[in-house]
C-alpha cells in the first residue's frame, strides 16, 4: 500500500507543475525501479539499502521500490532508458554484468551510455556448486570429467547473458573444455533446485544463495569466480588458485543509477549522499544477517568498473 | 508433536493481535482484485522490520493463509479471480452468486478452504521430509509431462464443446509465447512496448474474466430498464457445514490434489485448483450440474487452493529453495532476521519455525470464522444494480491491473484481452481454458527446452523423456485423460439431439 501511495503522490506532484528546484532536491518521495520481481535477491537488497533514505542525514525523503520484472531485467531497464523523466525522482537498480551483456547481445534499447551510475552497494560473486553427494570434490574433478565427456557436463545457471552465464563462458575458455550450460527459467532458485535434485551434475549460482544451501547441507561449493576469497567462505579457493585464469567479470554488482539526462547537480548530490546511506550501521547489520555481501563503491569507481566490464564482456561474447 | 509446545506463543496478547491483523488484513487484500498473495505478503514485509522474527512471521503466515482464501471473495462475487489459484472458483461460485446464493457460495468456500488448509499444514508438520523428496523428484521431463497433463484438462474445462475448449486453449498457448522467451531470451511477437515483458498473468486474468462481464452488464442495462432484482437467499451456516461434509468426494479430491500438486515447485500452486475442479467433475455423479452453480465445484476448487499453502512451503523450509513467488517473499522475511531456512531450521530456531506453522494453523480457523461472518453481508453485492456494478468492476479491474507493476501497459493488455474475450464468449468459447493455456505454455516450453538440452548433453531425447517410473506414470495419466475426454465427447454427441445442442450453444456463458 505504501508503494501505491508513494507512486500516487509522485504522480500528483508531477501534475502540480515541475518547478526547476534542483537546489532543494528531493522535495518529494523518490521512486527506485528494480527490474526483478518482489522477493528476489536484488529486490530484497534494494529494499534494505534504501530503508534509511528518509533520515535527515540522508535524502530526507523515502525511496519507494517499484518492481518491473520480465525478460531477465530487459523490461525494467528498457523502461528506465526510454520512458521515464530524467528529473532525479526515478532511480533504477542496476545489475552488472547483466545489463551490459544484454546490451552487447542486442535487441534492447539501452547501453551503458543510457544511464549515469550513482553508487554500488553489493557484489555477489558466482560460485560453482555440486550436490552434497556428488562425485566431484574440486574443480579439477569437474574439468577432468568434462574432458572425458566433451559437452556432457550439464550444469545450471540463472539464464543467458547474466553473471552465471558469463562465469560459465569463462570456465569453458580457461579450462579449454566444452560444457553443457543449462539456463534455468526460474532464475537462481530454479538453478539451485536443479543441482540439489540431481537434474544436472553441477551449477553456477550466487555466493549468497550457495552459502545458505551449503549450511543446510544440500551442496558443496567447489570454487569462487572472483579475484579473492570471500569472507563468507574463507575455505573455498578461487578459480585462479585452482589453476584457471578467471577474473571477477562475472561478479554480480548491484547499485543505483539514473537515466541519462538527469541534471548534473542532482547526480552530484545523489553520488554524495547515497554511498553514506549504504554505510549506515542498521543497513549493514540487515545485509549481513541476510548473507548479502556488501561492496560500496562511489560514482567514479562505478564508471570505471562499467567501462572495464564492457570491454571484457565484448571480448567474451564475441565468440558466441 | 513438538509443535504443540509452541502453541502458547501464538496466544500471547501481542502475537494474537498480529495474527488477527494478518488474517483480517489478508482477507481484505486477498479480496482486492490484482493483489495476489505474493503482492500482499511483499507489502507487509516492511512492517516486519520493526518486529522480532517470530512476530514478523506470525503476521506473514496469517496473511499468506487468508489472502489465498480472500481471493475467493472477488472470484465469487465479481468473477475476478484474484490469483490463478481462484480461477476454478469462479466457474461455479459466480454462477451461484448470480442465482442469489452468494452467501452460500462464500460459506462453502471458506469452510472448505479451512478444511483443506488445516490438512495442508498438518502435512507440513508431520510429513515434511517425505514431501521434500517428492518436491525434488520432479525434473524438467516430469514437469513437461505434468504441463501436458494440464493441457489435456483444457478440452473438458467449462466449455460447450471439447473442440472449442481446445481452440481457446491454443489461443492461450499462443499468447504465452509473446515477449522474451524464458530460456534463450529470444524476442517473439513484440509488436508494442506493453507486451515486451510478455503477458503478465494477473492483468490477463482480470481482463479475461471481468471485462466480458462488464460489457454484458452495460449492454443489458440498456435493454431492460427495470433490471431484475436478485433475491439474496439467506443461508444458515450449519446448513453449509453439513453441505460440505456431504460432498466428501469433492472435498477429498480437492484436498489431496491441492496438497500433492501444490507441492511441486513452480507449477503446482497455479494449476492445483483447476486440476482439482476437473477431477472432481469427472468423478462426480452429478457431472451435468458443474458450471451451473454446483456446490461441489466450489468445494473442490477452494479446498485445493488452501491445501496448497502448507506444502508449498516445504521446499523453502527444508531445502532453502523458494518453490513459489510467495515463498520467495517469505524467504526475504526470514533472511532479514538472519534466519537461514534449511534442514536444520527446526533444530536451530524451533520457536520461530513452529510458531510460524502454528500461526498458519490458527490463521486458517480465524479466517474461516471471519469469512463466515462477512459472507452474509458480502453476498448483498449481487443486489447492486447492473450499471453501478459494471462501473465498480471496471474501476477495480483497471486499479488491479495497474497495481501489479505500476504499468499502464498492463491496463491496455487487460482491456484488449477482455474485449477480445467478450466476442469469443459470444461464440461459445470460455476464459478458463484460455487462461490455463497461458499458464501452462511457458512451463511446458521452458521445461521441454531444458530437458532437451540436458538430454542432448547426456543421453538421448527418447531416453530422457520416455523412461523412468515417474515419466511413464505421467504419460499414462495423460493418455487416460485424453481417452476420457474423447469418450465423453462421443457419448455426448450420440445422446444429444440437435435441439439440445442448439439450446446449449445459445445459452450465454
Amino acid at each position: 500500500m505504501k508503494k501505491l501511495i508513494a507512486a500516487a503522490s509522485i504522480a500528483l506532484m508531477g501534475l502540480a507543475g515541475a518547478a526547476p528546484a534542483q537546489d532543494n532536491y528531493p522535495e518529494r518521495p523518490v521512486m527506485m525501479m528494480v527490474s526483478y520481481g518482489a522477493g528476489g535477491a536484488t529486490d530484497f537488497q534494494a529494499r534494505i539499502v534504501t530503508m534509511t533514505a528518509g533520515n535527515e542525514d540522508a535524502l530526507g525523503m523515502p525511496i519507494a521500490i517499484v518492481n518491473k520484472p520480465g525478460a531477465g531485467g530487459r523490461v525494467g531497464w528498457n523502461w528506465l532508458a526510454t520512458q521515464v523523466d530524467a528529473d532525479g525522482y526515478t532511480l533504477g537498480a542496476y545489475n552488472v554484468p547483466h545489463f551490459i551483456a544484454q546490451s552487447i547481445e542486442g535487441g534492447v534499447e539501452y547501453s551503458t551510455d543510457s544511464f549515469e551510475p550513482i553508487a554500488n552497494w553489493g557484489a555477489d560473486p558466482a560460485v560453482f556448486v555440486v550436490g552434497a553427494d556428488s562425485q566431484f570434490n574440486s574443480m579439477e574433478d569437474v574439468v577432468n570429467y568434462a574432458k572425458e565427456n566433451p559437452g556432457g557436463l550439464t550444469f545450471s545457471g540463472a539464464g543467458l547473458y547474466v553473471g552465471h552465464h558469463i562465469a560459465a563462458l569463462q570456465l569453458e575458455k580457461a579450462a579449454g573444455v566444452k560444457l553443457a550450460y543449462i539456463p534455468n527459467n526460474a532464475g537462481g532458485a530454479g538453478a539451485m533446485k536443479a543441482v540439489i535434485a540431481g537434474d544436472v551434475l553441477g551449477g553456477v549460482n550466487n555466493l549468497s544463495d550457495a552459502f545458505r544451501a551449503e549450511k543446510a547441507g544440500n551442496v558443496k561449493i567447489l570454487g569462487v569466480f572472483d579475484n579473492e576469497r570471500s569472507d563468507f567462505l574463507p575455505d573455498v579457493p578461487t578459480m585462479k588458485e585452482q589453476g584457471y585464469d578467471i577474473d571477477n567479470a562475472s561478479v554480480n554488482f548491484r547499485g543505483v543509477m539514473v537515466p541519462k539526462g538527469t541534471p548534473q547537480p542532482i547526480i552530484d548530490k545523489l553520488a554524495e549522499i547515497v554511498p553514506t546511506m549504504f554505510e549506515n550501521d542498521r543497513v549493514k547489520g540487515k545485509m549481513e544477517a541476510g548473507g548479502s555481501p556488501m561492496h560500496v563503491m562511489t560514482r567514479d569507481e562505478v564508471i570505471e568498473m562499467w567501462a572495464a566490464r564492457e570491454e571484457t564482456l565484448k571480448e567474451l561474447l564475441s565468440g558466441l | 508433536m513438538e509443535f504443540l509446545l509452541y502453541f502458547g506463543d501464538v496466544f500471547s496478547p501481542f502475537n494474537f493481535m498480529l495474527l488477527l491483523i494478518g488474517t483480517i488484513g489478508g482477507l481484505i487484500l486477498g479480496a482486492t482484485p490484482g493483489l495476489s498473495p505474493t503482492m500482499a505478503v511483499a507489502l507487509l514485509i516492511p512492517f516486519t522490520f520493526k518486529l522480532d522474527a517470530t512476530q514478523g512471521l506470525i503476521l506473514l503466515g496469517a496473511a499468506y493463509t487468508s489472502t489465498v482464501a480472500g481471493g475467493a471473495v472477488s472470484a465469487i462475487l465479481l468473477k475476478i479471480p484474484g490469483a490463478p489459484a481462484n480461477i476454478a472458483t469462479t466457474l461455479d461460485g459466480h454462477t451461484m452468486a448470480k442465482n442469489g446464493q452468494g452467501a452460500r457460495a462464500l460459506q462453502l468456500s471458506f469452510i472448505s478452504s479451512a478444511i483443506g488448509g488445516v490438512f495442508g499444514v498438518m502435512l507440513l508438520i508431520f510429513l515434511t521430509p517425505v514431501l521434500a523428496q517428492w518436491a525434488l523428484a520432479f525434473g524438467p521431463s516430469h514437469l513437461f509431462w505434468l504441463a501436458i497433463l494440464g493441457v489435456t484438462v483444457i478440452g473438458s474445462l467449462d466449455s460447450s464443446s471439447v473442440v472449442k475448449g481446445l481452440l481457446s486453449g491454443c489461443i492461450g498457448l499462443w499468447l504465452a509465447t509473446i515477449g522474451f522467451d524464458d530460456v534463450m531470451g529470444a524476442q517473439r511477437f513484440i509488436f508494442h512496448s506493453s507486451v515486451s515483458g510478455g503477458i503478465n498473468i494477473i492483468p490477463a486474468l482480470i481482463g479475461l474474466f471481468a471485462i466480458p462481464q462488464v460489457i454484458t452488464m452495460f449492454a443489458r442495462g440498456r435493454q431492460q430498464h427495470g433490471a431484475e432484482v436478485i433475491k439474496v437467499e439467506k443461508s444458515p451456516i450449519m446448513e453449509s457445514i453439513r453441505e460440505v461434509f456431504r460432498r466428501t468426494r469433492a472435498l477429498g479430491i480437492g484436498t489431496m490434489t491441492g496438497s500433492f500438486i501444490g507441492l511441486i515447485p513452480g507449477v503446482g500452486g497455479q494449476i492445483a485448483g483447476l486440476v482439482a475442479y476437473d477431477q472432481a467433475r469427472k468423478t462426480s455423479r452429478e457431472q451435468k450440474k458443474f458450471g451451473t452453480g454446483h456446490s461441489e465445484g466450489v468445494i473442490a476448487a477452494e479446498s485445493a487452493n488452501n491445501a496448497m499453502v502448507g506444502p508449498s512451503l516445504v521446499p523453502l523450509l527444508t531445502l532453502s529453495i523458494p518453490g513459489s513467488p510467495t515463498a520467495a517473499v517469505l524467504l526475504g522475511g526470514l533472511l532479514i532476521h538472519g534466519i537461514f531456512p534449511g534442514s536444520d531450521l527446526f533444530e536451530n530456531y524451533p520457536d520461530v519455525a513452529w510458531t510460524f506453522i502454528n500461526s498458519m494453523l490458527i490463521g486458517q480457523i480465524l479466517m474461516c470464522i471471519f469469512g463466515l461472518y462477512v459472507a452474509g453481508l458480502a453476498a448483498r453485492v449481487a443486489q447492486v444494480p447492473n450499471a453501478v456494478m459494471a462501473a465498480v468492476v471496471l474501476a477495480l479491474a483497471v486499479f488491479g491491473s495497474y497495481s501489479v507493476q505500476n504499468s499502464m501497459g498492463d491496463v491496455y493488455i487487460m482491456a484488449a484481452l477482455g474485449t477480445g474475450m467478450y466476442f469469443l464468449e459470444r461464440f461459445g468459447f470460455s476464459a478458463a481454458p484460455l487462461v490455463l493455456g497461458l499458464i501452462l505454455g511457458p512451463i511446458a516450453e521452458a521445461n521441454f527446452v531444458q530437458g532437451a538440452m540436458i538430454a542432448n548433453a547426456t543421453s538421448s531425447m527418447a531416453g530422457y523423456f520416455f523412461t523412468g517410473a515417474l515419466n511413464l506414470t505421467l504419460i499414462t495419466i495423460v493418455l487416460a485423460s485424453i481417452a476420457y475426454s474423447v469418450w465423453m465427447e462421443l457419448r455426448q454427441r450420440r445422446y444429444l439431439s440437435k435441439e439440445d445442442t442448439l439450446e446449449r450453444e445459445e445459452q450465454p456463458s
